[in-house]
């Protein structure tokens, strides 16, 4: 103990104190709160970052899981939409042809109606043609059979004939 | 690392060489008066290994590289003294010429023996004691002595070292180049040793000390590693230095939770409080004391063990012996290596623990 406490240097403990406080001081404001601020910032960078990236990973699956519901629901609305069309297209056909036939049946009801009023028409022209043509011929027959003496004898005679018969 | 032992071991030749002929020089002049003639060559040699191991740890007040024993010559710079005694007294060491003259200064006489500095007559005569101790005077001594001056290097080695790297961050916030290495241990120091014995809630305060702290021994155990023969942290000054600070630091900082245990232990009986309270109010001026005891023991122990062993390859004369010793001497460096690691974080570690009794809040449940 008396060795320790002649070693003991009064000067080498004032300098070493000094030489350390002062290192101390001039650490603390260049070297350790730069650093540790660096560093914390970083950390908490880190942290921050990692958190986002959680996140936005969250976020992508939520995203994700939207967008197939979308996809989904526009495919159902796809298909319906497509039955609609086909159904309304059928539909359509259907009452097209409905409607042609309809409206067939009218012209075809027309038109017989107009042949057999043209017909009606052609006949009743064709009797009083026939009844003119037949008159005409019987104009002229008469004609001819009385076109001579002998010829009107003759008839009358066949006609005084037939009256005796009668 | 090949190369880095290669360049260790190299070192450590070195260092032995320079050594030797210090030792030699001392044997032949600063010890004149000792009656060397009378010891064998061997006994001669022996106390000169163990008289350079001595001075290997201890603080000096020149920087002294090597001196060539052949010329006497010394090779290295003298350092400023400076004496309080009624007044200042500067003047550069070499004015001592390594104990071997008289300095005058302001009309007071000081000659330097073994190490410390004494007032004198205008001969330089030293009175000493029957146990070899001087009685003169001795004068007030704020010299920058070796260890000041490399604590004053490696203090502006550190600071440029970490201002070099803070302002690395303001680049970029991924660490670069030294940052790379010592942000690891920046990090080990608040994650491993602050936080978890200061707790969350006031490590941040106790960062700036325990970081200045763990780089500052650290630092200066591994400069003591060097040839150079400088011994900081194993000077009892130093880590009183350091431990009264860790001490001052954890009583003005403390709460009143750590007063109360201190003097009113909770949850024993009245006797038991009365007991318990001298007991930890001695504990309290312990714990700083151990922490400087074991840091000077640590440093100190492991520069003489490595100095003898050095010592011992010139005391052999034998090959074998001598490859042996320098194989152990290699390995023991490393060894040390280590301990200047693990002498600073046990350090910083009770120191942080001290701060964590200091600051700790009042838990109903473990009483």
């Amino acid at each position: 103990m008396e060795k320790l406490l002649g070693e003991f240097s009064v000067g080498l403990f004032f300098w070493q104190s000094v030489i350390f406080l002062a290192l101390l001081f001039l650490l603390r404001k260049y070297a350790w709160k730069p650093i540790l601020n660096a560093v914390n910032e970083r950390e908490e960078k880190i942290a921050e970052s990692l958190e986002l990236a959680e996140k936005t990973k969250a976020e992508m699956k939520a995203l994700q899981a939207q967008n197939e519901n979308l996809l989904k629901e526009a495919r159902a609305e796809r298909d319906s939409i497509v039955k609609d069309a086909k159904e309304t297209a059928n539909k359509m056909i259907e009452d097209a042809k409905s409607a042609a036939k309809t409206e067939a049946e009218k012209v075809l009801t027309s038109a017989r109606q107009s042949i057999n009023a043209e017909k009606a028409a052609a006949l009743a022209e064709l009797k009083t043609q026939v009844a003119a043509f037949s008159l005409e011929i019987a104009e002229k027959i008469v004609r001819t059979e009385l076109s001579s003496e002998d010829k009107q004898k003759a008839l009358a005679d066949k006609m005084a004939g037939d009256i005796n018969l009668n | 690392m090949q190369r880095l032992l290669g360049i260790l071991f190299a070192f450590m030749i070195a260092c032995s060489g320079a050594a030797f002929a210090n030792t030699n020089e001392h044997g032949a002049k600063g010890h004149g008066e000792a009656p060397v003639t009378e010891m064998s060559a061997e006994d001669q040699k022996r106390s000169e290994m163990s008289e350079y191991v001595k001075h290997h740890t201890q603080d000096v007040h020149d920087f002294h590289i090597f001196s060539d024993n052949s010329t006497g010559k010394h090779y290295g710079f003298p350092l400023p003294v400076i004496l309080w005694d009624n007044g200042l007294h500067v003047f550069l060491s070499s004015k001592f010429e390594h104990g071997h003259a008289t300095v005058e200064s302001k009309g007071n006489y000081y000659r330097l023996d073994h190490g410390k500095i004494y007032r004198t007559n205008a001969e330089g005569r030293i009175v000493y004691d029957e146990h070899h101790h001087a009685k003169n005077y001795k004068p007030l001594d704020l010299s920058i002595t070796k260890n000041v001056f490399v604590t004053l290097l490696m203090a502006l080695f550190i600071f440029l070292l970490f201002r070099g790297i803070a302002k690395g961050y303001k680049k970029s916030m991924a660490p670069k180049g030294a940052a790379k290495f010592f942000e690891p241990l920046v990090l080990f120091i608040r994650d491993d040793i602050a936080i978890p014995n200061i707790g969350e809630k006031y490590y941040k305060r106790y960062m700036v000390y325990l970081l200045t702290v763990f780089f500052f021994i650290w630092f200066l155990n591994l400069i003591g590693m060097t040839p150079l023969g400088v011994n900081v942290t194993g000077n009892i000054a130093v880590t009183f230095a350091l431990a009264i600070i860790t001490f001052i630091i954890t009583q003005t900082t403390a709460n009143g939770n750590y007063w109360k245990h201190i003097f009113w232990m909770p949850g024993v009986p009245v006797p038991m409080k009365i007991i318990l309270a001298p007991i930890e109010l001695l504990g309290v001026f312990i714990k700083p004391f151990a922490l400087m005891i074991r840091l000077y023991a640590n440093m100190l122990a492991g520069h003489i063990v490595l100095g003898s062993l050095i010592s011992l390859l010139f005391i052999f004369n034998n090959w074998f012996a001598r490859g042996s010793f320098l194989g152990l001497t290699l390995f023991l460096n490393l060894i040390e290596l280590m301990v200047t690691f693990l002498q600073a974080y046990i350090f910083t570690m009770l120191t942080a623990l001290y701060f964590g009794f200091a600051v700790e809040e009042h838990h109903d449940e473990h009483h």
